[in-house]
């Protein structure tokens, strides 16, 4: 395969988070425009002024984007719905900017958002997917608590990985939530409040799970150009990727799409791991961050739990990781949470960060995971981001 | 290591009884493929008939090859136990009722890798053996259980909830006079039954079978006659609520087609018994029966119905008793439909000739009493819908699935003459 064309003149800008809620009475359209509005009001824009709109949500049932651009008024030329759950953010991210590269749309917003009513989450799961429908949930209706339990049994078997190793993100995450105004939790969590939590599906128990909420998240991509005109501070892409059902062989995942692809994206954005200022991962549980931190090469396969023993994930730590406090702390609002780590990330290189801003950070990497269709994630995503200039 | 089941205590009136929760039901059209075989007993997977690859979960194509050709087919059912978990909160109130719950991860011999129930005595990452059973959504699933017994395994609550274990329930055995009926009771008292009603019609007559259960503990004896509303009114005023499974015996039979016959009087006799005797039990008895499915160790559980293979394909001989086997095994469809809601189970045990006066003209191979009532019991503790009784029956089974009308031109063969 040739060498993929960089993202060179594309910029990233005008991150926003719309505070979670627990529940909301709200819609997914409700909290999907909340997000829109906030994004291009950060950036000085109009409606009319967008070209390009790519979605991703679970909650928006019967109305897809189509149905969107009626509903909030757009007139995009170029229009995306993307139905990766966790690895949407990048995925959403990566289209949209080649689309301003070839001049299908100038600016391009990128939202995800859900809502959450007392019956939202169990309405989803029993829609999630064919094969789930079919061959997981009949199996004790665990959920995703229950494909992450057995994925963690596993791995804490295959590596020798013990619940406190796992804690050690969760607690980390949760120091950073509490500098995080929009987070869910806002109580501090300890190793023994880990430990001692209420068993959900062994292995895991209830600070390893997410808590799901409504929420919103939005950014836009243009070109370089457009942003510095309306001197907007943004990020630039270093390099992207995506895989679907990789390693469909192995009995049980212990590893992600990222392992095929990890290579190519270092080499497209002309970095190392050690270059990387912070990593926002996928967090739906603590298993699969440790499993990225292994796939994306800052540590190897299996090292994953003494990695983490010896690294400080919070803000201020010598491996920031998930400063926001991930979904884990900052609580999982549906498809928004595959935009959580990116949003983030994109405050941390522009320097707009606030309390969880990493000092001198300029490289980001940002990894997505998504949608448990059976029995694993069968999307991964990455990207690299680097600070733009003003 | 499982417990051995305790009988349950008497039940305590002013409790509110469980009502009945299901998992969940809904699957895809290839999906149905598993609930076809675990209707039988069999553990099936889609084999791709171009490349062979072994598909799970169900899918419409191979994932090898891209051939729409894939065909269930009998698998060998061992594997691994790759990883597992305990349930302990879900959001289906089915399991919410019944946590903690195992499952986990399979690696078959043939390939794929499934999720399963785990029965409690599988060890870590051992070798298992995967049951096909239906279960009270009556759909197939998955359990994993060791490869070699273990001490009242059955009696696990994750492999009892996929059957229709006699143990510790109260049956119902409907017609006391079909001379099968003995060893059937004898059978299900052998298997564990707490208590077995016999139904007897017309009391005042005596019959050998009376004398055959007389000194059997744990049988009582009880008026019924099916083709009367009021007996069997009667009778599901006294029993009804504490009948968790009904064994439908009931038949009247003689040999004959149309015109062997001279007028429909026996006609009317076998539709009064063998399909209106069954639309009679099911008003009276079902209602109860449903209510009661999530009542604990002796919960309602299932319905069986005895029936002539040639409920399939009519064969001459007895063609009129066969119409009226056919109109049971009709009306015993909508039962299943009419019963799915609840989790009550309807089991055919589709038998071929059995070994009685009514038919001394044929000849062997017949099914005898003891072989019928093992099929009962065995079809009860699978949690099966659909038992093939003897060797007739299977044949009849094959034959018709491979082609209904040569079956049906074979079985109505003329002689010579005009």
């Amino acid at each position: 395969m040739g060498r993929r064309a960089s993202y060179d003149g594309v910029a990233v800008t005008a991150p926003f988070s719309a505070p979670y809620q627990r529940y909301s009475i709200e819609t997914a359209h409700w909290w999907i425009a909340k997000a829109l509005r906030g994004s291009l009001q950060a950036a000085g824009l109009k409606p009319s002024d967008l070209e390009g709109f790519s979605v991703a949500s679970f909650t928006l049932f019967p109305d897809t984007a189509v149905g969107l651009t009626q509903h909030l008024g757009l007139v995009p030329r170029w229009l995306d719905h993307i139905p990766m759950g966790g690895a949407s953010g990048v995925v959403a991210l990566r289209r949209a900017a080649r689309a301003v590269q070839a001049g299908d749309a100038n600016i391009v917003a990128c939202v995800a958002g859900d809502t959450n009513h007392i019956d939202s989450f169990r309405n989803m799961l029993s829609s999630f997917s064919r094969f789930a429908q079919d061959a997981s949930f009949p199996y004790g209706y665990g959920g995703p608590n229950a494909n992450f339990a057995l994925l963690t049994d596993r791995y804490m078997r295959e590596y020798g990985a013990i619940r406190e190793d796992f804690g050690r993100i969760c607690v980390a995450q949760r120091k950073n939530a509490l500098k995080y105004p929009n987070a869910v939790m806002k109580k501090p969590l300890t190793m023994d409040d880990y430990l001692a939590a209420r068993p959900i599906a062994d292995p895991i128990a209830l600070f390893d799970c997410v808590m799901p909420c409504a929420g919103s998240e939005a950014f836009l991509v243009m070109s370089v150009e457009e942003a510095m005109k309306r001197k907007l501070p943004f990020a630039t892409i270093g390099g992207t990727i995506e895989r679907h059902n990789a390693h469909a062989e192995d009995p049980i995942q212990l590893r992600g799409g990222w392992t095929l692809d990890k290579d190519e994206l270092y080499a497209m954005a002309d970095c190392s791991p050690g270059d990387v200022d912070l990593l926002q991962t996928y967090d739906d549980y603590p298993v699969i961050s440790m499993m990225q931190m292994e796939d994306l090469g800052f540590c190897e396969k299996g090292e994953g739990p003494d990695f983490v023993r010896k690294k400080d994930l919070t803000v201020d730590g010598d491996f920031p990781h998930n400063t926001s406090g991930g979904q884990l702390s900052a609580g999982q609002a549906g498809a928004a949470g595959g935009f959580l780590g990116l949003v983030e990330a994109l405050r941390q290189v522009t320097g707009t960060a606030g309390d969880t801003q990493v000092s001198d950070a300029r490289v980001a990497m940002v990894s997505g995971f998504g949608m448990i269709n059976y029995d694993r994630g069968v999307c991964s995503s990455a990207a690299i981001l680097k600070s733009g200039g003003a | 290591m499982t417990q051995p089941l305790q009988p349950p205590p008497k039940k305590n009136p002013q409790k509110r009884t469980q009502s009945s929760t299901r998992p969940p039901e809904t699957r895809s059209r290839a999906a149905l493929g598993l609930s076809a075989a675990a209707a039988e007993g069999r553990f099936a997977l889609q084999v791709c008939q171009e490349c062979f690859a072994v598909q799970y979960p169900p899918r419409d194509v191979c994932r090898a090859c891209l051939s729409p050709e894939l065909a269930w087919q009998d698998q060998s059912p061992s594997g691994t136990l790759l990883a597992e978990t305990t349930v302990r909160t879900s959001t289906k109130l089915y399991f919410r009722d019944r946590t903690p719950w195992r499952m986990g991860s399979v690696q078959l011999d043939v390939g794929p890798v499934v999720l399963c129930h785990v029965h409690g005595d599988c060890q870590s990452g051992s070798k298992v053996t995967l049951l096909n059973r239906l279960d009270a959504a009556g759909q197939g699933v998955l359990l994993a259980v060791p490869e070699e017994r273990t001490d009242h395994m059955e009696d696990n609550p994750q492999l009892r909830a996929l059957s229709a274990d006699p143990k510790h329930r109260r049956i119902l055995v409907t017609d006391l006079r079909n001379p099968n009926t003995p060893a059937l009771v004898k059978a299900l008292l052998d298997a564990g039954a707490a208590t077995v009603f016999v139904g007897e019609s017309e009391s005042w007559r005596p019959h050998d079978n009376r004398r055959a259960l007389a000194d059997l503990e744990n049988v009582e004896t009880l008026p019924l006659d099916v083709t009367d509303v009021a007996s069997v009114q009667k009778l599901a005023g006294e029993i009804g609520g504490k009948t968790d499974i009904l064994i439908n015996t009931a038949r009247f039979v003689r040999p004959g087609g149309v015109l062997e016959r001279g007028d429909t009087a026996f006609a009317r006799e076998e539709m009064e018994t063998n399909y209106l005797g069954l639309m009679r039990l099911a008003q009276a008895f079902g209602p109860g029966m449903c209510a009661r499915t999530g009542d604990g160790i002796n919960s309602a559980v299932a319905w069986v119905n005895i029936l002539s293979v040639h409920a399939l394909s009519n064969a001459p001989d007895f063609g009129c008793f066969t119409a009226s086997n056919a109109a049971a095994y009709s009306l015993s469809q909508s039962l299943r439909g009419e019963f799915r809601g609840s989790g009550l189970r309807v089991m055919n045990v589709f038998t071929g000739p059995t070994d009685d006066e009514w038919h001394q003209a044929l000849p062997p191979p017949k099914v005898s009493a003891v072989a019928m009532a093992r099929a009962v019991v065995s079809g009860l503790q699978q949690g099966l819908e659909d038992v093939w009784c003897g060797d007739v029956a299977k044949e009849i089974r094959d034959r018709w699935r491979r082609d209904p009308k040569v079956l049906e031109r074979e079985l109505t063969q003329g002689g010579e003459g005009a």
